[in-house]
């Protein structure tokens, strides 16, 4: 090969037309001026689009799942828990399942086999076959690796505490929404806020990059409630013991801290188990000490003795006459069983006397007791939260008759919730004053809440109320050996359509020890039907099972001889009604 | 001049290859945090379930259950306690 330089060859020195030097320099410039055209339209007016359409080939927007918080009892016991747990979906188009495939899924979900291909045959793009699986389930079902069958992770909650603390804590929908119960009153608390963020994956589908946080993901606060698990087992044991005993109805039982107003158990009867909810019915469901009101009866004669005692014109000795046991007022009369002649206030309190109370209450100003009442927290609902709280019934003084005055000094023609009346005990329980009810733990009580009575007046009548344990009274079955107790039972009529039934509520309220109240205890058992249906034979005994055992489980000094108590050499005092 | 083109060229390779090296190392690492928070998770669900399965265990029903009739346990009677005042 020769080779020649460019300056000397031959092809340049033969003439050319000059329009082929300026066409192939316009061509050239055309085509470069095409290239500049093409960019400018790719790179500018097109960059959005095509920008968005590269990260949508390898960026992921990935919700980040926050999980709802958790409900522990006082001392850190777990109450209520999500964990996470599979749902099987499928896409009914891509899942072609051939009948032995469909089969094995049906077994392994415990499906009927019709079911799930009437599920498979529906024409939504998407259907839940079925929710919250166990974890090795959904194991196996991934393992078949079946077409168009998807596994997603959704929430569960668990309630390892079942039956015992049903109507405490509530229930959450299959969504991880609270629908009852605490779930229900701290909802916003406990629910947490999904997130999600973007991200850049690789081919194999795992995550190398992080482009941005979208939302941080916010999991649920953690509920530390009052609630102490251990009395809330005795309880739940004691009242259902005491349930089949008596074969009653329903009933309720109450714990409060006296220090502090904290609820530390709350029991209803009957009940349900919150981690398998089919078969429920309405009944079961109900939180009595919150949503249903009865008529307390003997339960509510401290309050009006102790606004006499207020009064200034009666003392712990003052003498009622409540001979002949009638007491007319206009045309109605209201009855003792037992004729007691000349008692003191203390006396009226112990035997429980319909007539000596009934003077008492007439003899005070109606707007005082009116007053009282409602200050105690009568006639309105608590407002703790709880769905269907409701608030009992308190009429205005003003359109009492004086036979109503008389009889809701015993406890008839108002009605309370049993947490209401467990809250007014405080009262007595403490120096006088009332407390807020709390669900969550305290860690510092307040020391003083509203005033009701003085001190010396709450301290009158714990004397009068540690009266009606002892012999004489209308409740020995509610003495604990080593612990001075105080309290009132209650034995009331049922309203039926407007009229008293023979059907009873039996009840007992107390707190001790009586030299320094520390718990309060109030036990309700609705319609019992055995042997006895007085609140000193069928309430009483629950209260002293709860509060001797909770006693012992906080540990609280005794302040009375270590003794067995012996109830059987005293003569019953039965309560009036 | 021509000696500090060809360095400059070497060095300007060598900045290339090393961002390419240095963000390949960065998405390893990633990925590796990516898989050890995965397992982050894992730990607390498997945390959780636990929690609930000592809380199943050592349900009172259970324990009292176990304590009356298998261990034979039972409440002392009034008479044989005997309260000990706390010595200071």
């Amino acid at each position: 090969m020769r080779f020649v330089k460019f300056a000397s060859s031959p092809v340049l020195s033969q003439p050319m037309p000059a329009w082929r030097t300026r066409f192939v320099l316009f061509a050239l410039l055309a085509g470069f001026l095409a290239l500049v055209g093409r960019s400018l339209y790719l790179q500018v007016f097109q960059n959005d689009f095509l920008r968005q359409k590269g990260e949508s080939r390898y960026e992921r927007t990935i919700d980040i799942t926050a999980t709802r918080g958790r409900i522990v009892d006082r001392h850190g016991e777990v109450l209520a828990m999500s964990t996470p747990v599979k749902s099987v979906w499928a896409i009914p188009d891509d899942a072609k399942l051939s009948p032995h495939d469909a089969r094995q899924l049906a077994q392994l979900l415990e499906l009927d086999v019709r079911e799930l291909n009437a599920k498979l045959a529906s024409d939504h793009d998407f259907v839940f076959i079925k929710r919250q699986l166990p974890p090795d389930v959904a194991e196996k079902v991934a393992a078949l690796h079946l077409p168009g069958i998807h596994e997603q992770v959704e929430y569960r909650r668990f309630y390892p505490g079942g039956d015992a603390v049903a109507h405490m804590l509530g229930f959450t929908g299959v969504d991880d929404n609270g629908q009852e119960g605490v779930e229900l009153a701290f909802n916003d608390e406990l629910a947490g806020k999904p997130g999600s963020r973007r991200v850049i994956k690789d081919r194999r589908g795992e995550i190398v990059e992080d482009v941005e946080s979208i939302r941080k993901p916010q999991d649920g606060k953690d509920i530390v409630l009052a609630l102490d698990n251990k009395i809330q087992y005795l309880a739940y044991s004691n009242l259902k013991q005491a349930i089949a005993e008596s074969r009653a109805k329903a009933g309720s039982v109450v714990v409060l801290d006296a220090k502090s107003g904290e609820v530390l158990a709350l029991m209803n009867w009957p009940t349900y188990n919150p981690n398998n909810r089919t078969r429920l019915v309405g009944g079961q469901l109900r939180n009595r000490a919150f949503t249903d009101t009865f008529e307390p009866g003997s339960t509510m004669k401290p309050f009006t003795a102790a606004l006499a005692l207020e009064s200034g014109h009666y003392r712990f000795d003052t003498q009622v006459q409540t001979a002949p046991g009638r007491f007319s007022i206009g045309p109605a009369t209201i009855h003792d069983a037992h004729v007691n002649g000349l008692l003191t206030v203390a006396q009226v309190i112990q035997k429980s006397s319909n007539v000596g109370i009934s003077k008492i209450a007439l003899s005070l100003p109606s707007q005082d007791l009116w007053k009282m009442y409602s200050s105690l927290g009568f006639g309105s609902p608590l407002k703790l939260g709880f769905p269907g709280e409701v608030g009992g019934r308190l009429r205005p003084a003003k359109s009492w008759m004086p036979i109503e005055q008389a009889t809701m000094s015993y406890g008839h023609g108002i009605s309370v919730t049993l947490i209401q009346l467990a809250r007014a005990y405080l009262a007595f329980a403490r120096d006088g004053d009332l407390l807020p009810l709390s669900l969550e733990r305290i860690d510092v009580p307040p020391l003083t809440g509203k005033p009701i009575y003085s001190a010396q007046t709450a301290h009158e009548v714990r004397a009068m109320l540690e009266m009606v344990v002892q012999p004489g009274g209308t409740a020995p079955k509610a003495q604990i050996p080593g612990y001075r107790v105080a309290g009132k039972t209650g034995t009331a009529h049922k309203v039926e359509g407007g009229v008293y039934a023979d059907r009873y509520v039996a009840s007992f309220v107390g707190f001790a020890p009586a030299s320094d109240p520390r718990l309060v205890v109030a036990v309700m058992i609705d319609e019992p039907s055995g042997k006895s249906y007085y609140g000193g034979d069928v309430a009483a005994p629950v209260f002293a099972r709860v509060m001797e055992d909770s006693l012992r489980t906080l540990g609280v000094p005794t302040d009375a001889p270590l003794k067995p108590v012996i109830v059987a050499d005293a003569p019953l005092v039965r309560e009036e009604m | 001049m021509a000696r500090a083109n060809l360095i400059l060229l070497v060095v300007a390779v060598i900045c290339a290859l090393s961002t390419v090296s240095s963000n390949h190392q960065a998405r390893k690492l990633f990925t590796e945090l990516e898989r050890e928070q995965n397992r982050m998770r894992q730990l607390e669900v498997e945390w959780g379930q636990l929690q609930l399965e000592q809380s199943t265990w050592a349900a009172h029903a259970r324990v009292a259950k176990i304590a009356r009739e298998r261990l034979g346990m039972k409440a002392p009677a009034p008479g044989q306690i005997v309260a000990v005042e706390g010595g200071k």
